[in-house]
């Protein structure tokens, strides 16, 4: 199924949950913010949202900035 | 011959007692690494962070800094207030506190900040629960607009982000001092220690660097120059400079009983 990260259109499996995705990108879910079709996703809940066609997901974390 | 002992000056931002007036950045570190030592070198207890999207396996800037500092993200990359809106709510999620530097700019030549849209910002942000410090031009009405739209301080810049070109909007920054009763820290545009020297001794609350001491040739020296300078510029605050004389010059000696 299609869904779209950080503005960009991906493939990933059926049922996959947020938790899953991140991890497969191998990014530490504890340094990760998500925001799926405009909602804040809680971290805590990372784990128990699966993932549906067409949803738009943005990962982001902190950079270095003034 | 006595000391004198160290007056109890805390900077309270929010309902939190800051000890340091030095606010650092994470931004245009040649190495990250070098992080925790200007952190330990300027005995900052702020530090702001920006928020992007994560390139897979990125690892941010997060693992560089100490669990003492008092994160202050901002949300750089907003061109209105819905945007800035948007980023301080994602930057609390990351549950690293609530405190919030807005910065909105849609001007990518002069990169200035937009008062109108911050101080909208700064309003939904504090009604929210969140401690926002936004950052503006150096000017009477924002600052006043922001203090009534709820922030906790004001951070006009001395001059445009990252010229290192110090204290241009002196005399205005003078007038927010005098005028605000929140506490003035003078962010952005603070190239050297004796320039975040002059801002203190003025009466700004605290200094945000970045550029000054990450684009020095070592920001570890840099950092430790920065907290002496503003340390110094505090203490001569407190102190209350003399009057300065016009005209002729005034002898600091006796002018009788000389030797003849």
């Amino acid at each position: 199924m299609q869904i779209t990260v950080n503005g960009e259109k991906e493939d990933i499996a059926e049922g996959l949950t947020l938790l899953e995705l991140i991890e497969a990108r191998g990014l530490a879910p504890n340094t990760v913010v998500a925001e799926l079709n405009f909602d804040i996703v809680p971290a805590q809940a990372f784990a128990d949202v699966r993932l549906n066609p067409g949803d738009s997901l943005e990962l982001l974390h902190f950079v270095g900035g003034g | 011959m006595h000391e004198t002992s160290p007056i109890h000056d805390p900077l309270v931002i929010g309902g939190v007692e800051l000890h340091s007036r030095l606010f650092i950045g994470t931004g245009k570190y040649g190495d990250d690494a070098l992080i925790p030592a200007v952190c330990e070198s300027s005995a900052s207890q702020v530090i702001t962070v920006a928020m992007r999207r994560v390139d897979r396996g990125g690892s941010g800037v997060i693992g560089h800094i100490p669990p003492h500092m008092r994160l202050l993200p901002n949300t750089s990359g907003a061109r209105n207030a819905q945007e800035a809106v948007r980023l301080a709510r994602l930057a609390r999620a990351a549950g690293c506190g609530n405190w919030i530097k807005i910065e909105v700019i849609s001007d990518t030549r002069w990169l200035l900040p937009d008062g109108y849209e911050t101080a909208k910002a700064t309003e939904i942000l504090a009604a929210e629960g969140f401690t926002v410090l936004p950052y503006i031009n150096a000017d009477l009405y924002v600052a006043r607009a922001c203090r009534d739209a709820g922030a906790a301080a004001i951070m006009p810049l001395g001059a445009p982000i990252g010229t290192n070109r110090g204290l241009k909007t002196k005399e205005m920054l003078g007038i927010l001092i005098e005028d605000s009763e929140l506490p003035v820290v003078v962010d952005a545009g603070i190239g050297r220690p004796s320039q975040a020297c002059e801002a203190m001794e003025m009466g700004a609350a605290a200094c945000l660097v970045n550029t000054g001491i990450a684009s020095s040739a070592d920001p570890v020296a840099m950092g430790r120059a920065f907290r002496q300078a503003v340390e110094a510029g505090r203490s001569a605050f407190l102190a209350g400079h003399g009057a300065v004389q016009s005209g002729h010059a005034v002898a600091s000696s006796p002018l009788t009983g000389f030797l003849r």
